[in-house]
């Protein structure tokens, strides 16, 4: 690893003005940062500083309450999420990407936050927080912005972030009433792997139908994708098996896969159809009331 | 002028301080600095758990973060699990088990398991496996490797 200087940040103002100063890149769990700059430094521009985020309480936080929803702080690893029994009872669609990214030693250190900046397209956390309608909150020297989560990512590794700016939070609101939301991915083995494609999906049931859903895909275009008329398509619907079909058929057609070592875009075509219905179904069930289990 | 840097820490209930580099690896701190070597080197990116260590109460792999960042914290090892009145449970079901051939992946092994039966006292055999998943062994197959947990955590449970 070529030399780099390291520096710790108490708050947003200090870490903003290092961001502007120098070629600086954050430090939340490191376990994207560390290897690229070991492997490939030169993907996130050679920083010459790092400059641990970790130390600053807003990046720390993890609220919730039932009016106001669910606070994120972006640096916050992933098990303290799922270690959060409100929390995973309240978003369980979050624990279900929380709870596989990595193993044990990397859901130490990991966080959402990272996750989202790390933009890759086979993120696993992204997927569930679009269908969970997440909101980034942003910090740069022009003050603080709110940016929808599906509109984070804009390529391969790159993002919404200008030079100076870093994610602070995100913000989730609170899960309506009779919801239910599930993330799952296909992988050749059982855990510890990249996603082939993933599914994240809510749906908020009432009366018998769905009142509204939300669909999003990993590993199948060049960055997490928003299928809107997959989750349109159920509103207003019962969520009977023939309109989820339909539903998962938006989404395959939505897909925009590349072939490689992982999967053809044959496989991950058909994939995107399997995972939003069998992610449909569990979401369904949860906002009955199931208690649908991660993995 | 490149500078190294300070760091006062915990490391198996005794103070530690040494001098690093900012990009040297808590891994590369322990074998390297401090002559720890019973955490071992495998993949060096995450993968393989063989550097598994013990930090502030988390399992993390020790090649995932740098040394720098581990001012006042308590880091455990595997040369922190045995106690002077002989090895850990975990250690001499390993033995008892055949959990090992070669012995790299075993360090880590063992203090991921020591860290979910801590935790969990009598987890299930697929909990076992789930929490071990980060931890790659390339010769026994992991069965030998979850019996001998299982054992141990039999064992601690009886003391």
């Amino acid at each position: 690893m070529k030399w780099i200087d390291f520096t710790s940040s108490q708050t947003i103002e200090e870490a903003v003005n290092l961001l502007s100063e120098k070629n600086a890149r954050l430090l939340a769990g490191g376990t994207d940062l560390i290897v690229l700059l070991r492997t490939n430094p030169a993907r996130i521009g050679d920083p010459e500083v790092v400059v641990d985020v970790k130390e600053i309480p807003e990046l720390n936080q993890l609220s919730y309450d039932s009016d106001s929803g669910l606070t994120l702080g972006a640096a916050v690893p992933c098990y303290k999420i799922y270690s959060n029994d409100v929390i995973s009872k309240a978003y369980p669609g979050l624990i279900d990407a929380a709870s596989l990214i990595g193993g044990i030693q990397i859901q130490g250190r990991a966080s959402i936050g990272g996750n989202l900046c790390n933009a890759t397209p086979s993120a696993d956390s992204i997927p569930a927080l679009i269908a969970l309608s997440a909101t980034c909150k942003i910090a740069g020297p022009g003050g603080t912005r709110d940016v929808p989560v599906e509109e984070f990512c804009v390529g391969p590794s790159k993002t919404v972030l200008e030079s100076g700016e870093l994610l602070v939070s995100l913000h989730f609101p609170p899960p309506p009433p009779n919801s239910g939301a599930r993330y799952i991915r296909f992988i050749p083995r059982n855990e510890m792997d990249i996603a082939v494609a993933g599914a994240g999906v809510s749906v908020v049931l009432e009366n018998g139908g769905v009142k509204a859903a939300r669909v999003a895909l990993s590993s199948v275009g060049p960055t997490p994708l928003f299928v809107k008329e997959a989750g349109e398509s159920l509103v207003g619907k019962p969520p009977s098996d023939e309109n989820i079909k339909i539903a998962s058929g938006i989404a395959r057609d939505a897909a925009k896969p590349i072939s490689d070592m992982r999967g053809t875009v044959e496989f991950r075509t058909h994939l995107c159809e399997v995972l939003t219905r069998r992610a449909l179904d569990t979401a369904i069930e949860r906002a009955n009331g199931g208690s649908a289990n991660a993995h | 002028m490149p500078t190294k840097t300070h760091v006062q820490t915990k490391i198996n209930g005794e103070s530690v301080e040494f001098l690093c580099e900012p990009r040297q690896s808590l891994l590369e701190c322990l074998r390297d600095i401090l002559q720890l070597t019973g955490t071992k080197e495998g993949c060096n990116d995450g993968n393989c758990g063989a550097c598994t260590v013990n930090l502030d109460g988390r399992i993390v792999d020790s090649c995932l973060v740098l040394g720098v960042e581990t001012q006042d914290k308590e880091i455990t090892t595997i040369e922190g699990v045995a106690s002077p009145d002989g090895l850990h449970p975990i250690q001499q079901a390993f033995l008892e088990n055949a959990a090992l051939q070669c012995g790299i992946c075993t360090p880590g092994f063992i203090v991921a398991s020591k860290a979910l039966l801590e935790a969990e006292p009598n987890p299930s055999e697929e909990r076992i496996r789930f929490w071990l998943a980060g931890n790659l062994c390339r010769c026994t197959g992991y069965d030998k490797i979850v019996r001998a947990v299982m054992d141990a955590a039999g064992q601690m449970e009886a003391k």
